[in-house]
């Protein structure tokens, strides 16, 4: 059975399938980390005893991880404008610097934070700050895992969508674009929350 | 000076609908303010004085950040009305999320909890 509207907007709504599915699923997305971030809320108000979390944590490192996510939502958008522009090798390009980033964020993440702290005996159960660090991380890293196998998937295999399908090739990558700016707007605020406050 | 109306739409229309060129220089700047903002909101957190200042200010750089991120990267300032309605009860909903917790603790600082 084929899905309807992927390319064409549904008359009812304005909107492609995917799109509208997309955002409803970023929505929800907010709630998911807008309940942490109000968990981290009542449980450092609430603490007497709260790290500095900038002695606990590498500033320099976190910085440098919000740069490369940053530069990696700039390539994800560029990667989406060539496709509108019929550079499929721009594409491939782009895409492939935005997996590159995203691996590189990753690296830097497990092998320069998580695997120091863990040798330090800084883990979950250390204290309220660092089980709230992990998973907060933790779950977006998770999402970072989960964006780089989907953008593998568009630059490998499923590229071949361009050659039989090219607007609802477009589509998709736009939807990719969408979930992974997201990737980054939640990092923006991770970054400052956990770092350097 | 009267613009003629098929004028007006038209450059409209250019404002929405740029060259590619113009929509890469435009997607390149935002990503360079964003890494200036990132600098700035380290460089910041080392100069301010007190805690309240310091998130007040990191915070505000965040959403800065954020909006530049939702309305450029993400499309919402040419997005359609639908979305954007559910965006906004969703802004609501975390609101509500966040500070209505965070309302009741205020009232219990250094107040030590079990947890």
């Amino acid at each position: 059975m084929e899905i309807p509207f992927t390319v064409s907007e549904r008359p009812d709504t304005g909107l492609t399938n995917p799109k509208f599915g997309i955002w409803l699923f970023l929505a929800s997305e907010v709630m998911l980390f807008g309940s942490l971030f109000s968990s981290y809320i009542i449980l450092r108000t609430g603490s007497l005893d709260w790290p500095v979390q900038s002695d606990e944590l590498n500033i320099t490192i976190g910085a440098v991880n919000t740069a490369i996510l940053i530069a990696s939502s700039l390539t994800m958008v560029l990667s989406w404008t060539a496709l509108k522009e019929k550079q499929f090798k721009r594409f491939k390009l782009f895409i492939g610097l935005t997996i590159l980033f995203a691996v590189l964020f990753l690296v830097l993440k497990i092998w320069l934070e998580y695997i120091p702290k863990i040798h330090h005996g800084h883990i979950l159960s250390t204290n309220t700050f660092f089980a709230m660090y992990y998973l907060m991380t933790g779950l977006h890293a998770l999402h970072i895992l989960g964006g780089v196998v989907v953008m593998i998937f568009f630059w490998g295999p499923g590229s071949k969508m361009w050659q039989t399908n090219p607007d609802q090739f477009v589509n998709r990558i736009e939807v990719v674009g969408l979930y992974w700016h997201f990737v980054d707007l939640v990092w923006i605020f991770l970054f400052p929350t956990l770092y350097l406050l | 000076m009267d613009i003629p109306f098929s004028n007006t739409l038209l450059i409209m229309n250019n404002l929405e609908k740029p060259s590619s060129t113009n929509h890469n220089n435009r997607y390149i700047i935002i990503g360079v303010s964003l890494l200036i903002l990132t600098i700035l909101t380290v460089w910041t957190s080392y100069f301010t004085a007190t805690v309240g200042v310091s998130i007040a200010i990191a915070l505000a750089i965040a959403t800065l950040k954020g909006s530049l991120v939702a309305s450029f990267f993400m499309h919402l300032i040419t997005e359609k009305k639908l979305i954007l309605v559910i965006l906004f009860f969703t802004v609501i909903f975390l609101f509500a999320l966040i500070f209505l917790p965070f309302s009741d603790t205020m009232n219990n600082v250094g107040i030590p909890n079990d947890y």
